[in-house]
């Protein structure tokens, strides 16, 4: 075993208990705050891969921007004291066959899936080569991805001024 | 200039001779967190003695006096009494969030306190992306004080927390925004990087007009991230009692203070870092004579001495402009800050592409 395997048995773990506890607990800031936990693991994982910019965007866009989101809204609409309705067993067996099949997808897929060879390079990736892949025009490169969800953002911002200013 | 990775080097090549490579990464991990914490601590107590005796010289006083000489042991007493203080805890609360909360705030004080670079080779989170991983870190700390305030079931600390949030979302767009103008002057993230480039002269100086824009609004912004001075809205004590931690006690408030003042000299060593050249000395192109005698002072006390510099200015505008109004809060931030650090940027563009940096 060494010191790597360790570490990322430990973030795995981790990741697991707390998606699993974002879905069963019945207060809804208390499974934000899972959720939170998942992503943090899931940032320590790029971490450990070497990959800090991802792991950096990670936080910022998922733990420190969208949590604070939902964080926010959970404030704005519901009290102390609220707690979920327990599921009726209907929709408890739907759930459960939903969660299976998308895991037996899953297991399928990485089974089946033959992986190419890593080529991976030691040390961090260069910003200067993520930098450009973003804002490039050529094969593999990601220019248009990029206008179009500021274009998305774009639309939000003023769907959010018409909901907020209705006269 | 005295290189500091000359002590970890020893150190590792020591560890090292005796035992197997994994064992001694992971002791030398274990040794750094607690020296980190130990860092963390300290700078906590020399923060709030140097906010009560500046505090009391603004207003004419002299501060604490009686404990110690000049009253030096008297934060020393205040942590001890927090520390044996009860936790008081609060019935209809959720319990596992409110008890979270101050750890939240804190382990993300401490993420972005680790990657301060203090000294040539006394960096310990050094990443190619490390400012942008320090504004991450720093900006996990809003869902602590949120939590906190739900958690504590009383309208002054959801109020306090909600204001905390608006203010502090607000105010991280302005502080990306300044950091950015730096980083299209050195076109690295690296702080180590970002220090090594400011050898000739500071980038306050090297990018003129558009850093010195920059700069001020920093600290504008940088005062209001960490709710002090006009910006203390979120624990206006007149309106709120205390905000987001009314309802905490004992060392859970303490944390929740702690991670307070350290934000301050975080905000303040960063200033330095970008601006202000970091651990680099006063280097005056030209001057060499003067350069080497500079570069006989060790750069953790240039470091210190610049952040220090730069929170006694922080403090000087909280104890001298009273309260603003949350909306007059948005509308400066919204209205003048960004617009103004976004035209600011692209002068920065300008001055970089056709060369007029110095």
């Amino acid at each position: 075993m060494t010191l790597q395997l360790i570490v990322f048995i430990v973030l795995a773990l981790f990741i697991a208990v707390c998606s699993v506890l974002a879905v069963t607990t019945s207060r809804i800031l208390r499974a934000a705050t899972y959720l939170l936990f998942v992503l943090f693991g899931t940032a320590g994982i790029y971490f450990q891969l070497n990959y800090s910019f991802l792991g950096a965007v990670q936080l910022l866009i998922y733990a420190g921007g969208i949590t604070v989101l939902y964080v926010f809204s959970i404030l704005l609409t519901s009290s102390q004291g609220d707690k979920a309705e327990k599921l009726k067993n209907g929709k408890m067996v739907a759930g459960a066959v939903s969660t299976l099949a998308g895991l037996a997808i899953c297991l399928f897929v990485m089974l089946k899936n033959e992986f190419i060879p890593s080529h991976f390079v030691h040390g961090e990736l260069d910003v200067r080569t993520i930098g450009h892949a973003l804002m490039g025009m050529e094969k593999y490169q990601y220019i248009l991805p990029f206008e179009v969800i500021s274009v998305l953002l774009l639309a939000c911002i003023v769907g959010g001024i018409l909901i907020a200013r209705k006269r | 200039m005295f290189d500091f990775s000359i002590v970890t080097q020893w150190v590792h090549s020591l560890l090292t001779s005796f035992m197997p490579e994994g064992l001694a990464v992971l002791i030398e991990c274990i040794v750094i967190g607690v020296c980190i914490m130990l860092a963390y601590a300290m700078i906590a107590i020399i923060m709030i003695f140097m906010e009560r005796k500046v505090c009391a010289a603004f207003q004419c006083r002299l501060g604490p006096m009686r404990v110690g000489p000049q009253g030096t042991i008297q934060v020393f007493a205040d942590v001890f009494k927090m520390l044996i203080k009860e936790i008081i805890t609060i019935r209809h609360a959720d319990k596992f969030l409110y008890n979270l909360a101050p750890y939240i705030v804190i382990l993300a004080s401490i993420m972005a306190f680790s990657c301060l670079p203090i000294n040539r080779g006394m960096e310990v989170l050094d990443f190619n992306v490390g400012i942008f991983f320090l504004l991450a870190a720093s900006s996990i700390g809003v869902v602590g004080i949120l939590l906190a305030g739900w958690s504590s079931n009383n309208k002054y600390s959801l109020i306090g927390a909600m204001r905390s949030g608006a203010q502090l979302v607000s105010y991280e767009l302005s502080v990306g925004l300044s950091i950015l103008t730096i980083v299209v002057l050195t076109d690295t993230m690296q702080l180590s990087e970002i220090v090594e480039r400011q050898a000739d002269s500071w980038f306050l100086f090297k990018g003129h007009i558009p850093a010195c824009i920059a700069f001020i609004i920093y600290l504008i912004a940088g005062n209001a991230e960490v709710n002090r001075g006009p910006f203390d809205l979120p624990e206006a004590e007149s309106e709120l009692t205390a905000g987001y931690h009314t309802e905490y006690s004992g060392m859970h408030f303490g944390l929740f203070y702690v991670a307070e003042f350290v934000n301050l000299f975080i905000i303040a060593a960063v200033a330095t870092t970008i601006f202000l050249g970091g651990w680099m000395p006063l280097h005056i192109p030209g001057l060499d004579g003067f350069n080497t005698v500079m570069d006989y002072i060790p750069g953790f006390i240039w470091f210190f001495g610049k952040s220090f510099f730069v929170v006694w200015l922080l403090m000087w505008i909280k104890w001298t402009f009273p309260r603003l109004r949350i909306d007059q809060i948005l509308t400066l931030e919204w209205k003048y800050l960004v617009p103004i650090g976004l035209c600011n940027l692209l002068l920065m563009v300008i001055i970089v592409v056709f060369k007029l940096h110095f």
